[in-house]
């Protein structure tokens, strides 16, 4: 059984040389953060992680959550794990200050929220949601609902959830049907909810359910969705929790992963209708989800590059102690462990070089969310708004897919230990397995590329991008001969990109439903691509710093070799990706459905 | 009442350490550093000492390499009041720590100094009592308990047959052994503050102390590699072993 370490040293690497820490810590609001902040906040993270988190990881994916007499009881261990996080003011974090968060930037929260999810992804999601929830009403609540609710989501003494998703309504949203009924002040939610993460448990004695709903004259479709806070218990004004609201857990799923986390049926109004409160206005609800929704699916892909780093730590233990065969073109001699072979070591290689270049653009991404927030000139925010918009599906979508894979490549490693439950191995591709679904599946990703973000646009982001990435040829070019397959192999991806992207733009007008086809193939392309350019980045700044003195060359050199695999074995898949886009189309829909 | 207490930056007890190829020390370049975990014993017993109401300051001191003020600062986001960084690049030896901590505890006039009973990286266990030698003052190592009274401290020190309480007059110095507590976690919010709390530095000379090593090290290098076991058929193989090839009975 492996333990976690945090990758302090690769987090350092892409927060401050690739993310650009320092432009960050310039932005007004931000300048309490600087290196020393964010490394202390990091060990210590890293510290809890890995002596309270990490520990129950296991034990919490055997026994899972239960439910008895609607009581949701989280693994044992849970709880008082919790406790601890709280207490130790992590759920604050990037809460805002008024309410007693610290209000770091998401250039810190990120790689924080990278090492909640490798070391327990399950009971890790809760304080997400909470963060969602208190995005949420930073943004559209009103001043009363601020002070009613934030402190104590802030605090984490109670937690939030998000309450959309509906048997007829899952990636559609239109389709919700719960109903809500204004009764004077407040509201009365009438409905079902399914798939609600965190929806009942033990952990804290109150939960804020932030639920979408319909009121009784609302239009159909997207534009007649409000947004209500639904708490568990109600609050008396002096803040002592009063009733139980009508909401009961009806069950809880048996799923493949994430076994510790409650995913809860949430029957509301059972007996006269549960209290709800209006966020905002009537029928804008779905447009208040979108506006959080760019850090939520960041989130997400922040779980892919999590539960990847976790898998190949896993691997990598395996590998240096599983004896079996001998050195290739060794007669005799002693076994050898398995990292030992070729094979084993391109294993490795895919999930490291990966996984570097996945955490390079979540973190990069989230740097352009900061900037986004925080930027004084209204230019650089709305360019770094584009950046954002379009690398967060490629995140949420590119990222996750990688970790399945990379998971599963670390069972791959294990040989038969993997496919059995005894090694851990399982359960990271399990764990990474829902990763790709919630919050917008991969398909629901790749269609807001494709079409929100590419073409509506005419592809200007997306080419803009595009451009930035070809602006460090010259730089590749300059290094010589170390770089040379770096930039060859880079300069050719990009191509790739452009070629597609070309197709999208020119397509999208006349034919969506063709580049609906390929929308996962082409987000697939601009993350393979996009992880390439910070590879090539990170290749170009490491063989700077290996010119200094006091140069960590083990790290440096470590991160030249995993740039130039990943330039070598997945940049040559832009080739493919492309061509199935531009050219793939017609062959997904040559069968009518009713000829399957 | 003043507390003192000393703060080490060691290498990570979780890092595998490596010697260096020229046998000269271990390799601390880019490795992984942290406190010293007796010297936060020490720390956590000073915050719940101040938690507790029966101090009213706490100074961190740390010896060493710029870095430890990382080092300081952590313990300062545990609760530590102020920090002083002596900062010197040479790899101070337990006599030198203890005649800087002297020419400290002249200038803040401590009531009572904790320190770490050894430090994980040489395993000296020297520091502490030298301190009290040089100060005169009464000192207590080893211990697992604290508790102030009056112008003493009873303490309890493990001792190799049992515990052994004695009570002895402050000022004195102590040395946290590992059950003296448990460290607590870091709250987010400490290290926020921890920034913002005053942190001095100072050199070795300006404090009149040569910290100069006495002891040279000739040579460093890894302990030889443990063979591989085998299994025995009974007791009377296993006590032929003992007898003629491991030569222990
Ligand atoms: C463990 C777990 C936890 C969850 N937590 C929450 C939660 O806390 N709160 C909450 O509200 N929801 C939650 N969900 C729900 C989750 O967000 C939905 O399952 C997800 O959005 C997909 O919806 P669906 O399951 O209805 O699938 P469907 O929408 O039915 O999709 C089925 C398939 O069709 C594809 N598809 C559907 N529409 C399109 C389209 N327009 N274009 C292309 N492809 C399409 C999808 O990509 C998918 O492959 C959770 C789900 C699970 C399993």
């Amino acid at each position: 059984m492996s333990s976690y370490a945090a990758p302090l040293k690769d987090m350092r690497f892409a927060i401050r040389e690739l993310a650009g820490l320092s432009e960050i810590s310039a932005l007004p609001g931000c300048q309490e953060v600087n290196a020393e902040l964010v490394d202390a906040v990091l060990s210590e993270a890293a510290k809890f992680a890995q002596e309270v988190l990490d520990p129950l990881n296991r034990d919490g994916d055997k026994a899972g959550a239960t439910l008895a007499d609607g009581k949701v009881t989280a693994p044992k261990g849970f709880k008082e794990a919790y406790r601890q996080f709280i207490e130790a003011g992590w759920n604050g974090l990037g809460g805002p200050a008024e309410f007693g968060g610290q209000g770091l930037p998401h250039i810190v929260s990120t790689p924080v929220q990278e090492i909640w999810k490798s070391a327990n992804m399950a009971l890790c999601l809760c304080p997400m949601l909470t963060s969602g929830v208190l995005e949420a009403l930073k943004a559209h609540g009103s001043p009363e609902q601020q002070k009613a609710w934030m402190p104590k989501l802030t605090s984490g003494e109670w937690t939030g959830t998000m309450n959309l998703t509906e048997p007829q309504a899952g990636s559609d949203l239109s389709a919700v049907r719960a109903r809500a009924v204004r009764e004077g002040s407040h509201y009365r939610i009438q409905g079902t909810k399914i798939f609600i993460t965190w929806g009942e448990h033990d952990l804290t004695e109150n939960i804020v359910h932030l639920v979408l709903a319909r009121t009784p004259d609302a239009p159909e479709g997207v534009k007649g969705i409000s947004l209500f806070i639904v708490p568990k218990f109600r609050v008396k004004p002096d803040g002592a929790l009063g009733e139980r609201n009508d909401i009961r857990c009806v069950s809880i799923e048996h799923k493949l992963g994430i076994h510790a986390s409650p995913t809860c049926v949430l029957a509301y109004g059972d007996q006269k209708g549960a209290i709800g409160y209006l966020v905002g206005e009537e029928n804008r609800g779905l447009e208040y989800m979108f506006t959080m929704m760019n850090h939520a699916r960041l989130s997400v892909g922040v779980e892919g590059v999590a539960v990847a780093e976790r898998a190949y730590q896993h691997a990598l233990e395996y590998a240096r102690t599983r004896v079996q065969g001998r050195e290739i073109g060794q007669r005799g001699g002693d076994r050898v462990t398995i990292i030992h072979h070729p094979d084993v070591r391109r294993m490795l290689m895919s999930m490291r070089a990966q996984t570097e270049a996945m955490r390079a653009l979540a973190y990069f991404t989230a740097a352009a969310l900061d900037r986004a927030r925080h930027h004084p000139d209204p230019a650089e925010k709305r360019r770094s708004q584009g950046l954002l918009d379009l690398l967060t599906p490629v995140v949420k979508g590119w990222c996750t897919e990688q970790g399945v894979e990379i998971a599963s490549t670390g069972i791959q490693v294990h040989g038969g230990m993997g496919f059995v439950e005894e090694t851990g191995a399982a359960q990271y591709l399990r764990d990474a397995r829902i990763t790709t679904i919630y919050e917008g599946t991969t398909g629901i990703q790749a269609n807001d590329l494709v079409g929100r973000k590419v073409g509506f646009e005419k592809g200007a982001s997306a080419l803009a991008a595009i451009g930035a990435m070809r602006q460090i040829d010259a730089r590749l070019a300059a290094v010589g001969e170390e770089l040379a397959s770096a930039r060859a192999n880079l300069k050719e991806a990009v191509d790739h990109l452009e070629s597609a992207t070309r197709w999208i733009v020119e397509t999208f007008p006349s034919a969506p439903k063709a580049v609906a086809a390929v929308s996962v193939p082409y987000l697939k392309l601009f993350g393979t691509v996009a992880g390439g350019w910070m590879m090539a980045r990170a290749a170009l700044i490491a063989q700077e710093r290996l010119k200094q003195p006091d140069a960590d060359r083990d790290f440096l050199h470590g991160k030249l070799a995993t740039a130039r695999f990943y330039g070598e074995h997945e940049l040559p898949r832009a080739a493919t990706l492309a061509r199935e886009v531009t050219r793939g189309a017609d062959s997904v829909l040559a069968l009518d459905p009713a000829k399957f | 009442m003043k507390v003192l207490v000393t703060v080490k930056r060691v290498i990570d007890p979780y890092v595998k350490v490596r010697v260096k190829s020229d046998g000269s020390g271990v390799e601390t370049a880019n490795v992984k550093m942290t406190m010293n975990p007796f010297c936060e014993i020490a720390v956590e017993q000073a915050v719940r000492m101040k938690e507790a109401g029966v101090v009213s300051e706490i100074v961190a001191v740390s010896i060493g390499a710029p870095q430890c003020q990382e080092t300081l600062r952590t313990a300062m986001a545990m609760g530590v009041d102020r920090g002083i960084l002596v900062e010197t690049e040479v790899d101070v030896q337990p006599l030198a720590v203890a005649k800087v901590m002297k020419a400290i505890v002249a200038k803040e006039s401590p009531k009572l100094v904790i320190m770490g009973k050894q430090a994980i990286d040489d395993d000296s266990n020297q520091s502490g009592q030298m301190l009290a030698a040089l100060l005169g003052w009464p000192q207590a190592a080893f211990i697992s308990k604290i508790e102030i009274n009056g112008d003493n401290a009873d303490v309890t020190r493990e001792i190799d047959g049992g515990l052994e309480k004695i009570a002895i007059r402050l000022p004195a110095v102590v040395t946290a052994d590992l059950r003296l507590n448990e460290p607590r976690y870091v709250t987010l919010p400490n290290i926020m503050k921890a920034k913002k709390k005053p942190l001095e530095v100072v050199k070795p000379d300006a404090l009149g102390v040569d910290v100069a090593p006495r002891l040279t090290t000739l040579k460093v290098e890894e302990p030889a590699k443990r063979g591989a076991g085998v299994k025995v058929a009974d007791v009377k193989e296993l006590v032929a072993k003992l007898k003629n090839e491991a030569k222990i009975i």
